[in-house]
C-alpha cells in the first residue's frame, strides 16, 4: 500500500493535486479491500483484517479519530450510510480540519454506542446539521494536538509550527515531522484547551464545500460492498417469518408438518406477538429456520396458519378515507393561530375551499429488511443495515431482557432505508431466533414481507380554505388536516397528530397572510405508522403547494409570480412568538438559530424561476409547475416540466431544483440527493399507494406497488445550491416535499386537469393535452 | 447433477433443480454482489449474464443452467475496470449502491449489442432495473460516457 502514499501536496497546482489525491484514495480502497474490511464488514473480511492488523495500539485522541505510527489515520463514521454519502462527507470534514492526507485516511463504521459517539440515529436529515461543528472541532483539536507534539519535540513555541497535509512543519528552520512520527509524543500530551483550537476559515478549507467522490465507489461497482444480507457467520441459519397479516393479529393455530418436510427446513418457531402498540418490537409470527434462503422461503409457503386478526381486522382504505374527510370538515385542535380567520373568511370578497388526499406509502427500499444475529453465551452480536444502531441496541437488549452492554450492533451498508430501517423490529427477530436455536441466524424478509409489514407513511386528508380579494391577495388561510400519527406505535389511544407534527411545513408556512388558523383533526391509526423520507412534509407540501397554484389560477395570476407575492416582504420570524401552539418543534433546531427566513424562501423561488426558463413556450402536452417548501431547516423551490402522453402517461423531461441549505459540505452528494428526491417525489405522486382491505395490505411487490423507472425519469435535474456559510440545514429530505405539488401543478398546466388525490395513476387516461393556455390564447 | 460455469470456474449442483440461481450464487458461492430485490423478476437487482445474455437470477432455475456460462458482477471484469464500472465511478452514480450491480450488468449487455445507444434505447433497455434512490439520470450519463470512451 505504501507505494500509493506520497507526501504533501504543493499549493501551486492544487486542483490537479486534489484530484490525484482523490484518485489515490479510491485506488487504495479498491486494492486493499481493507477499508471496507474495517467498515461494514462481514466476518470473512474481519478475518482478513485480523491477519494484516498493525500490532501497536492505535492512538485515539478522539472518539472519531485514531492515528498509527505508520501514519494511517482512521476516522470512525458513527452515522449510517444509506446513499446520502455520510461515510465520505463526515471523514472528509475531519480530515480537512486535521490537515490529514486524504490518501492516508481510512474509514471505519462505528458499532452502536451513543455515549461514545453522540447520536447515531441517522434520521431527520441531521448528520451534518447536528454534527458539522463537532466534526470540525474534532479535526481541529487533533491538528492542534499534533502541532503541540511537534513543538515539544523541537522545543519551540507552538505558534511557530503548523500542520499541513499529514506533516507538521517549522517554517523558520524548514524542519518537518510526519503525523505518524508525532504519535508517540502526542500520546503523552494533554488534549489542547478548547481556546487554543482553531477551526479553519473558509479560505483554508481544502475539501469542505467541494465535490468529494464517495469512498464506496469501488465496492459498490464491483459487487463487493457489504449490505445486511452479505455477512457470513459459521453455522448460520436463515429464517423467513410469517408475520400476522393484520396489525395486532396473532397465530390462533398452525400446522407446520408440510413446512418441516421441505428439504433444508430445520425448525418452526413461534415468535410471541406482543400487545399493541408494539413500538419498535417485532409483531411476532411463525419463523421457519432453514439451512438456506430458498428452503426457508419454501418452508414458509408450506405453513398452514389460522390467524386471529385482532382489533384492526376491518381496516379498509376506502372507508377510512371517508372518515378522514369527515374529520377535516369539522373544527380540530389549533396548531397555529394568527389573527381571526373566521371573521376574515366571512368578510373576504372571494373564498376557495379545496380538499386533498394522499394514501399510505411504503419505503420499498431496494434492500428488503434483513438482519443477522448471534446470541450465544449471554451476549448478542448483530450485523444489520440499521439507521439507528443505538435504538437497535437498546431495543434488542430490552426485548431479550439483557443489559445493553451485552449487545453489540455492527452497521453494514444500508441498501436504501428512507426511514424504514430506523425501526429495529427485524433485528429483534434475528436476536430472539438466534438465542432460541443457539446458532447465528439471518432473518430475511422477502419483498412481499417488506411491503406488507412496514411502518407506513401516514394517510392524510387536507381541507384548505382561503379568503382573498379581487387582486388575489389572501387575507384568510384555514387549513385542517387529519392523519394517523407515528405516536400511535408507542402509545394507546393516540387520536391523531399533535400540534408538533404540523411544523413540517403546515403551521410554519412562510406566507404573508394576516389571518391564519391551522388545525389537526382526529384520526386513529389502524396500522403501524412510521417515518418515511420527509415524513408529514410530503402531504403538507402536496396540499399547500397545490392549493396556492389553485389560488393563482382563480386569481388569473402567473403561479410563479403569485407565489412570490404570497411570500410578501422579506421577514425573519421566530414562529414560536407568531401564533405557533406549543410544543412546536423546529426540526430540533432553535428558532434563534433557525428562524423562518422568508427572504431565503423568496430567493430559491426566484432562482428556480430564472434557471428553469419559466414562461418560455412548451410543445403541446407539456407543462410546468412550481412549488416551494421549507423543511428540515432547508428551503427548496422546484420547477418541474411534465410531458403527458396521449395515454395519460406522465414523464418528467426536466426538473430545476433551487436549494438553500446553508453551508453544504459535499455539494455533489447534495445534488444527488436532490436528483433522487425528485424521482422519489415522482413515485409518491404518480404511482405508489399502499391500501388496506380487511386489515391487510392489498399490494405485494413492485408490480402492484410501482415506483419510478428509467423511462419516465428526468433526463435533466438541474440543481442549484445557494452558496452560504449559514448554519447547515438538512439535505436528504427537503427536496421531496415540493415535488408532488410541482408535478401536479405542471399536470394542470399541461392538461387542465387538477389532481387532488394521489397517486395520479390512471386519472389522466382520458385527459387530452390542452391547446390553449389558461387565458384562452393558443400555444 | 447439473454442470455449468460461474465466472469461468466449472461448477456442479445436485440440489433442488427448481431453486433460483440467485440463492445458489448468494448462499452457496457467497457471490453476494448479485442482490435480492423482489424475487419476481420485476426490479433487476439480481441481473447476471447467462451465456452473455442479461437474465434475472431470481427467475432462472438451476435446472436451466446445464452447459451454460454464468457471469456475475464479480466476473464482469478481472480488475473491476469494465468501461461501465469506470464511468460509474467518474460520474459518482451510486447512492445506496444496492441496485448498481444489476444496473451495470444490464447496461453491459446493452453496450455489447448497441455500442452507441440513443436515449430511447437506454430507457427501453434499463426500464426493468429499479433504483429507488433515483440515480437514473446519472446511470444514463454513465452509459453514454462509457460508450463515448470506447469509440
Amino acid at each position: 500500500m505504501s507505494g500509493l502514499m506520497s507526501g504533501s501536496v504543493d499549493d501551486g497546482d492544487e486542483a490537479v493535486a486534489r484530484d490525484m489525491e482523490r484518485r489515490r484514495f479510491v485506488q487504495l480502497l479498491g486494492m486493499g479491500g481493507l477499508v471496507f474490511a474495517a467498515g461494514p464488514s462481514g466476518i470473512r473480511r474481519l478475518g482478513r483484517l485480523a491477519e494484516t492488523a498493525v500490532p501497536v495500539d492505535p492512538f485515539s485522541p478522539h472518539a472519531y479519530i485514531a492515528l498509527r505510527e505508520d501514519g494511517t489515520v482512521t476516522i470512525t463514521c458513527h452515522r449510517s450510510e444509506m446513499g446520502q454519502g455520510i461515510r465520505t462527507t463526515m471523514p472528509m470534514i475531519i480530515a480537512d480540519e486535521m490537515e490529514a492526507d486524504w490518501a492516508r485516511c481510512r474509514v471505519e463504521q462505528a458499532v452502536g454506542d451513543e455515549r461514545k459517539y453522540g447520536s447515531q440515529n441517522t434520521d431527520g436529515s441531521t448528520s451534518i446539521r447536528l454534527f458539522l461543528t463537532k466534526y470540525r472541532e474534532a479535526g481541529a483539536t487533533v491538528r492542534a494536538l499534533l502541532e503541540h507534539a511537534a513543538a515539544k519535540q523541537w522545543g519551540t513555541d507552538v505558534s511557530e509550527v503548523r500542520a499541513r497535509q499529514h506533516t507538521v512543519i517549522h517554517e523558520r528552520s524548514g524542519r518537518s515531522l510526519s503525523f505518524g512520527a508525532l504519535v508517540a509524543t502526542a500520546r503523552s500530551l494533554p488534549m489542547p484547551e478548547k481556546t487554543s483550537v482553531r477551526v479553519k476559515s473558509p479560505s483554508e478549507r481544502r475539501w469542505q464545500g467541494k465535490k468529494m467522490p464517495s469512498i464506496d465507489l469501488v465496492p459498490m461497482t464491483t459487487g463487493t460492498a457489504i449490505y445486511g444480507a452479505d455477512v457470513r457467520l459459521p453455522g448460520m441459519k436463515v429464517a423467513v417469518i410469517a408475520h400476522p397479516p393484520v396489525w395486532g393479529g396473532r397465530v390462533r393455530s398452525f400446522d407446520a408438518r408440510a413446512a418441516l418436510r421441505v428439504p433444508g427446513v430445520e425448525k418452526v418457531l413461534h415468535i410471541p406477538e406482543p400487545p399493541l402498540p408494539a413500538g419498535y418490537n417485532t409483531v411476532g409470527g411463525l419463523a421457519v429456520v432453514a439451512r438456506n434462503t430458498w428452503a426457508a422461503i419454501q418452508g414458509r409457503a408450506a405453513l398452514r396458519i389460522v390467524w386471529d386478526d385482532g382489533p384492526h381486522a376491518s381496516y379498509d382504505s376506502v372507508a377510512y378515507r371517508a372518515e378522514l374527510e369527515a374529520s377535516v370538515r369539522k373544527p380540530g385542535t389549533a396548531g397555529r393561530v394568527v389573527g381571526n380567520v373566521e371573521e376574515a373568511l366571512a368578510s373576504a370578497p372571494r373564498t376557495l375551499e379545496r380538499e386533498y388526499y394522499m394514501p399510505h406509502l411504503s419505503h420499498a427500499q431496494m434492500e428488503p429488511v434483513v438482519a443477522i444475529a448471534q446470541a450465544v453465551n449471554g451476549t448478542v452480536e448483530v450485523w444489520a443495515p440499521t439507521q439507528s444502531p443505538q435504538d437497535a441496541r437498546g431495543t434488542v437488549a430490552k426485548y431479550l431482557g439483557t443489559d445493553e452492554s451485552k449487545v453489540t450492533v455492527h452497521v453494514t451498508l444500508l441498501g436504501g432505508a428512507f426511514g424504514r430501517k430506523s425501526k429495529p423490529d427485524y433485528i429483534c427477530e434475528a436476536a430472539w431466533l438466534s438465542r432460541e436455536v443457539g446458532v447465528p441466524v439471518r432473518v430475511q424478509w422477502t419483498r412481499e414481507d417488506d411491503l406488507r409489514n412496514s411502518y407506513y407513511h401516514t394517510v392524510a386528508a387536507h381541507r384548505l380554505e382561503a379568503g382573498f380579494d379581487g387582486n388575489g391577495t389572501v387575507t384568510a388561510w384555514r387549513h385542517r388536516v387529519a392523519y394517523p400519527a407515528i405516536d400511535a406505535i408507542f402509545a394507546q389511544d393516540v387520536e391523531g397528530p399533535g400540534p408538533d407534527d404540523l411544523t413540517n411545513g403546515a403551521s410554519d408556512i412562510p406566507y404573508a397572510i394576516p389571518n391564519i388558523r391551522v388545525e389537526v383533526c382526529p384520526a386513529v391509526a389502524h396500522t403501524r405508522i412510521g417515518w418515511y423520507r420527509s415524513v408529514n412534509a410530503i402531504h403538507h407540501g402536496f396540499a399547500i403547494g397545490s392549493f396556492i397554484d389553485e389560488l393563482a389560477v382563480e386569481s388569473k395570476k402567473d403561479p410563479a409570480k403569485y407565489l412570490l407575492d404570497l411570500l410578501g416582504p422579506d421577514r425573519v420570524v421566530d414562529l414560536s412568538k407568531d401564533g405557533l401552539v406549543a410544543p412546536a418543534s423546529n426540526y430540533g433546531g432553535t428558532w434563534t438559530d433557525y428562524p423562518l427566513d422568508t427572504g431565503r424562501a423568496r430567493r430559491v423561488v426566484e432562482l428556480a424561476i430564472e434557471k428553469s426558463g419559466w414562461g418560455t413556450p412548451l410543445p403541446s402536452g407539456r407543462g410546468r409547475g412550481i412549488a416551494m417548501h421549507r423543511s428540515f431547516l432547508t428551503y427548496v423551490a422546484m420547477v418541474v416540466e411534465v410531458d403527458v402522453a396521449a395515454d395519460g402517461t406522465v414523464s418528467v423531461p426536466r426538473a430545476t431544483v433551487a436549494t438553500d441549505a446553508g453551508f453544504v459540505a459535499n455539494p455533489d452528494r447534495a445534488r444527488s440527493q436532490m436528483e433522487g428526491a425528485v424521482i422519489m417525489g415522482m413515485s409518491n405522486t404518480l404511482y405508489s399507494e399502499i391500501s388496506f382491505r380487511n386489515g391487510r395490505v392489498v399490494q405485494s411487490n413492485y408490480p402492484s406497488y410501482p415506483v419510478t423507472r428509467m423511462r419516465t425519469a428526468p433526463h435533466t435535474v438541474d440543481v442549484h445550491l445557494v452558496e452560504s456559510e449559514a448554519l447547515p440545514g438538512g439535505i436528504g429530505e427537503p427536496a421531496v416535499p415540493p415535488s408532488a405539488a410541482a408535478i401536479c401543478n405542471a399536470i394542470w398546466d399541461a392538461t387542465g386537469v387538477r389532481i387532488r388525490q394521489l397517486p395520479v395513476g390512471r386519472q389522466l387516461a382520458g385527459a387530452r393535452a390542452r391547446t390553449t393556455d389558461p387565458d384562452g390564447q393558443d400555444r | 447433477m447439473i454442470s455449468f460455469s460461474v465466472n469461468g470456474t466449472r461448477r456442479s449442483f445436485d440440489g433442488d433443480p427448481a431453486m433460483p440461481l440467485l440463492w445458489y450464487l448468494r448462499d452457496d458461492l457467497e457471490l453476494t454482489g448479485t442482490r435480492y430485490g423482489c424475487g419476481v423478476g420485476s426490479c433487476g437487482a439480481c441481473t447476471v449474464h447467462l451465456d452473455g445474455r442479461a437474465v434475472r437470477a431470481c427467475q432462472t432455475k438451476m435446472s436451466e443452467l446445464t452447459g451454460k456460462e454464468v457471469t456475475t458482477i464479480e466476473g464482469l471484469h478481472p480488475h473491476g475496470e469494465h468501461p461501465l464500472q469506470i464511468a460509474w465511478r467518474e460520474i459518482d452514480v451510486p447512492q445506496c449502491g444496492y441496485c448498481q450491480s444489476g444496473q451495470i450488468m444490464k447496461a453491459a449487455e446493452l453496450l455489447r449489442s448497441t455500442p452507441h445507444p440513443t436515449d430511447r434505447q437506454i430507457d427501453n433497455a434499463m426500464n426493468g432495473n429499479i433504483c429507488r434512490c433515483g440515480t437514473y439520470p446519472r446511470i444514463r450519463g454513465a452509459i453514454k460516457l462509457a460508450a463515448e470512451k470506447r469509440s
